[in-house]
């Protein structure tokens, strides 16, 4: 026969022509999926892009320098040497008191002098403040901090002793994003009051930074590798704009690479819809292809004939996904302002245009073979005997095959976002899990409403409720996709509740709710008294001793880090060890492993100390290593005699060091006390005195906590809910496909009980009886599912007791019932105004 | 004249799980180029069955089926479709024209099949004879079911097929149609020489074709030549 490829185009060409609404419903349920993963991809190359050209306002200078103690000689002889413009600033977390309301919150201070950034701006307001404030008494306010505390520009703010003019708001300061702000709102100061503020005390945990700009013409690369050696002997770190740029890029790709999977699953979700259409849509087509088959068309060819229309209608749903793409792709920014540390541009990618196409058409086609390979095996014998193929098309072996592509595909797809195999097969298996643990719960419900059938119901409700197992149903995939959605959102709401509740738990009862830090051995007793003339326990008062690490059995950090055989973290050494003395453990540790020594009297032996387990483990230290330490000047060789569980949740005090009582209580220390405010007015009032007469004295409220945390959820909520948005909105679509596919069968149906004498009003209720046990079933799935994941979550994850709150919960399931049955019954409508008659003649 | 259609000790046995249902047993017949011929029988007698057979839509059990010297049994699924292509037309009860092609089309796409071009002057000649010149443009939905029935002639006369294979094709008629649709179909058969096999119910209508082979229970009942 000499029919060309041609010919199959003009024939899948004209056999769409009656379909082409239909088609586009089915491929419809990709073009969300592939919208999202072409926004997150035009968002992926806009961001290393932007990170390119605005590295180097992100950090602000061309190096940035520091170290969490005061640099030493050989660090100020390094500075010097590598002249350029220089600024330095010291930051910490102090309490800050607005006068003019008394309010107090804890900000993170930073007291910077120079005239950094030398890339960027202070973003301020007025726009002059963010230069003048240098060289007077003033300072720039987080402007999270002005809204908070209803303070204007002119307005006093007093940090540590000193009472500052408020010279303007701060917006923007190089590489901090709006979540930073939200966790630690920043106040600049100029660098030459720090001292007067009295803030800067021993134990007082101040970052130094050394900012520099050099000539143009420098070259990073050798002068890093020069000093690097340097910096990493005194423990100093340092950033340039190229390690700035990477440690960027690395974070955002790790973003767009998680967003583009929340894409993907929408993308599946989608797939599954089409597959589940076309499946449909193919034993519709039975008798067109059997008559083709008649006529003399091969298998193959009627084959290629709808694999041709199926693609061509995948590759419109592709590029109008790719278009929406690069639409939505310009909200983006909008939806991730508070985690983006500089102005994201919204260019056109059209690599990532190209890139979803692609996808659309590959995957779009890999679902829908599933269905078209049945093709292959229609008789053309089903011309005489409608029904001699039904029970047959369903089972191919090739099905088989195409399953494994789709899973390879899917395997392949996470793999060229991940790059390591191991979170591509658990990303494939989770997925491939989720849809069959819905599918099998679907068919669960199923089996169940069957064996259980209710037949003492009247026969409208009997009726709605045996159209969910009627052929063609399309009961299975509706619950997957409405169910997944559901999980969604459900998941998202309980997983939010478990971390506030975690955080309020702590709040019941007498725990602590407050903690004071930095407080001078010369001020324990008056702030203790203070606690006590407010009427409120001093629950916890903990000696803390800042140490360094020296040698680890014997060896320098150098040679330690050196040893292959053991996989130690470099900030082993280089990180500040606060740690604390007592004779007896607290209710938050136990001894896992060694022996406990509460007490020691012989100091000239090795000293016994206990460490958190997590982190020896991690470090491979074992029981009975010994640690040198250097206790401001002082070495102190311990040893390795116990290994602590600590339970880090809650509002206490735990130290991965712990020292027995008898070596260090001459030691330069300072405190934290712990206590237990009532409400927010005793809170505030206790804060306010603290500040007056202990600025250096900072305190953490749980209640502030609380706060940020809820509005860090939020927002991370908000991403999430987002991208969740295209799986939920994908459910819908299926959702609306499914039931106008399967609109056809219901004409038949209802025409029949319409002849038989049904009236419209109780053919109407039968439909939505169907859609109300179809919603209330997919979304008690989600519902389900989402209860036991987050149990699980909250039982092995965050190791608490998980008592979701089910209000939020059933209003999910009332809307998702709703909108089923709602769509369900405007998609039917049409069939309710044709008369029995009219459809019987076109023989539908 | 020669044969066109051979069948010999033709049986077809369906299997339904450990059930084996023998349906056609031991049939044999021959059919002469440019005849006509008639199947009749009751309901499940094995009629349309037989027709599946030797048009080559389904495969015998046992026996052969030779179709212009063609032994059908040896051949694949394409290979038959490529016989049915050039050898065969179809007219059925139902008149199974696809419901996404105009009425035009319908009669176009054997011809397309073979790669012919320039098919559309012959097609559009087809459904003027038919009487169905206007209504080309239509789509089966459109068109009665007599005109559906017409189209469905103009199909199976378009490929220039050496056999016709009509399944009670005025079954589904009103009785004046249905003789309009009667009438046509043996002028164009006799004017393009075609050998007509036809399978009815229709006594009738069977009468009018010059051979009758009765079948009843699978087997071949009678074979008589008519007036």
């Amino acid at each position: 026969m000499n029919t060309n490829f041609s010919w199959l185009l003009k024939m899948a060409w004209r056999d769409s022509r009656r379909n082409y609404s239909r088609l586009l419903l089915f491929i419809s349920s990709i073009v969300l999926g592939i919208a999202a993963l072409v926004a997150i991809y035009s968002l992926g190359y806009n961001l290393q892009q932007n990170i390119d050209t605005q590295a180097a306002s992100l950090l602000g200078a061309d190096l940035e320098i520091s170290d969490n103690q005061p640099p030493s000689k050989k660090i100020t002889g390094l500075i010097d040497s590598l002249k350029g413009q220089q600024s330095k600033e010291l930051s910490f977390a102090s309490m800050i008191y607005f006068p003019k309301n008394s309010g107090t919150r804890l900000a993170q201070i930073r007291a910077l002098e120079g005239d950094f950034p030398y890339y960027g701006e202070l973003e301020t307001e007025p726009a002059t403040a963010g230069k003048s404030f240098r060289t007077k008494k003033e300072v720039l306010v987080d402007q999270t901090l002005m809204l908070q505390y209803q303070a204007k520009v002119g307005d006093s703010l007093k940090v540590g002793e000193v009472t500052f003019l408020i010279a303007g708001i701060l917006k923007k300061a190089p590489g901090q994003t709006g979540i930073a702000a939200t966790v630690a709102p920043s106040v600049y100061i100029p660098l030459s009051y720090l001292k007067q503020t009295n803030l800067a005390q021993k134990g007082s945990r101040i970052v130094y930074r050394y900012y520099f700009k050099f000539d143009p013409k420098t070259q990073m690369e050798p002068l890093v590798k020069k000093i690097e050696p340097r910096l990493e002997a005194e423990d100093y770190n340092y950033r340039t704009v190229q390690s700035q740029k990477e440690d960027t890029g690395r974070s955002f790709r790790d973003l767009t690479r998680f967003l583009s999977l929340v894409g993907f699953i929408a993308l599946l979700l989608g797939c599954v819809g089409v597959a589940s259409s076309i499946h449909i849509y193919i034993k519709e087509k039975l008798n067109s292809i059997a008559i083709l088959r008649c006529l003399g068309v091969k298998a193959g060819q009627a084959f290629l004939i709808y694999l041709i229309q199926i693609s061509g209608i995948g590759l419109i749903g592709s590029i109008l996904g790719a278009v929406l793409g690069a639409v939505i792709q310009q909200f983006l920014p909008v939806v991730l302002k508070d985690f983006l540390p500089f102005e994201l541009a919204t260019d056109l990618s059209f690599s990532a245009i190209g890139q979803g196409i692609v996808l659309g058409l590959i995957i779009s086609n890999l679902f829908a073979l599933l269905s078209l390979i049945s093709i292959r095996k229609i008789s053309p014998l089903n011309v005489l005997r409608a029904s001699y193929e039904q029970a047959q098309i369903t089972k191919d072996p090739y099905k088989w095959l195409i399953y494994a592509l789709i899973l390879l595909f899917v395997f392949g797809f996470t793999w060229l976002q991940m790059k390591r195999w191991t979170e591509a097969v658990a990303f494939t298996v989770g997925v491939t899990f989720a849809f069959l643990l819905l599918l099998g719960m679907a068919t669960l419900l199923m089996w169940l409403v069957r064996r259980f059938f209710p037949t003492s119901w009247g026969y409208l409700g009997r009726q709605g409720l045996a159209n969910l197992y009627r052929p063609n149903n399309q009961t299975a995939i509706l619950m997957v996709s409405i169910g997944l959605g559901t999980m969604f959102i459900c998941t998202l709401l309980f997983v939010q509740a478990i971390l506030l509740d975690r955080i309020k738990l702590s709040t019941d009862g007498d725990q602590p709710n407050m903690v004071l830090f930095d407080i001078q051995t010369g001020q324990k007793q008056g702030v203790m008294n203070l606690v006590k003339q407010q009427k409120m326990p001093v629950l916890q008062s903990v000696p803390i001793v800042t140490m360094r690490l020296e040698q680890l059995n014997g060896q320098t950090s150098t040679e330690a880090l050196k040893d292959t055989t053991n996989k130690r973290w470099r900030g082993l050494f280089s990180r500040e060890y606060r740690v604390t003395f007592r004779d007896s453990l607290i209710s938050t540790e136990k001894v896992v492993k060694g022996t406990w020594k509460g007490e020691v009297k012989d100091l000239n032996a090795a000293v016994p100390i206990s460490l958190e387990d997590g982190y020896a483990e991690r470090n491979s230290i074992k029981i009975g290593d010994t640690l040198t330490f250097n206790v401001q000047g002082t070495m102190l060789t311990t040893v390795v005699a116990s290994y602590r569980d600590v339970d880090w949740a809650g509002v206490q005090t735990n130290f991965l060091v712990l020292f027995p009582k008898g070596v260090l209580e001459d030691a330069p220390q300072f405190h934290v006390l712990l206590t237990h405010v009532p409400n927010n007015e005793a809170s505030a009032r206790f804060q306010q005195a603290v500040v007056q007469q202990f600025p250096n004295v900072s305190l953490i409220d749980l209640g502030l906590i609380l706060t940020v945390l809820d509005d860090i959820s939020t927002k991370i909520g908000f991403v999430i809910r987002f991208m969740a948005g295209f799986s939920i909105l994908t459910g819908l679509i299926v959702l609306i496909a499914s039931v106008l596919i399967s609109k056809y069968q219901r004409i038949q149906e209802s025409v029949l009980l319409r002849t038989l004498g049904a009236s419209r009003r109780q053919i109407l209720i039968i439909t939505a009886l169907e859609y109300f046990f179809l919603g209330t079933l997919a979304a008690a799935t989600g519902i389900l599912l989402a209860t036991a994941g987050s149990w699980a979550l909250a039982h092995y994850s965050f190791e608490t007791a998980f008592n979701p709150q089910f209000l939020p919960v059933f209003v999910v399931f009332l809307v998702v019932a709703v909108i089923t049955v709602f769509i369900g019954l405007v998609n039917s409508l049409g069939i309710l105004s044709r008369s029995p008659l009219e459809v019987l003649r076109q023989d539908v | 004249m020669a044969n066109i259609l051979h069948l010999h000790q033709v049986g077809k046995v369906y299997r339904s799980g450990n059930r084996h249902l023998k349906v056609l047993d031991d049939v044999n017949f021959s059919v002469e180029a440019g005849s006509t011929l008639s199947i009749v029988g009751p309901s499940g007698s094995g009629k349309t069955t037989l027709l599946g057979l030797c048009a080559g839509l389904d495969r015998a059990s046992s026996g052969q089926v030779e179709l212009n010297g063609i032994r059908l049994n040896d051949l694949n699924e394409d290979q038959l479709a490529d016989v049915r292509n050039r050898h065969i037309g179809f007219i059925f009860q139902n008149f199974q024209l696809m419901p996404t092609l105009t009425a035009l089309e319908n009669v176009m796409v054997p011809l397309e099949l073979r790669g012919e071009k320039n098919v559309r002057t012959g097609a559009l000649d087809l459904l003027d004879k038919v009487g169905l010149a206007d209504r080309g443009h239509h789509y089966p939905t459109q068109l009665s079911g007599g005109e559906q029935q017409r189209v469905s002639l103009a199909r199976a006369f378009s490929n220039r097929p050496q056999i016709l294979f009509a399944d009670e094709p005025t079954g589904n008629l009103d009785a004046e149609t249905g003789v309009m649709v009667e009438k046509l179909l043996f002028d164009l058969n006799k004017e393009s020489g075609t050998t007509l096999i036809l399978v009815t119910h229709n006594l009738e209508l069977a009468a009018k074709t010059q051979r009758i082979i009765r079948i009843k229970g699978g087997k071949i009942f009678s074979d008589t030549l008519t007036a």
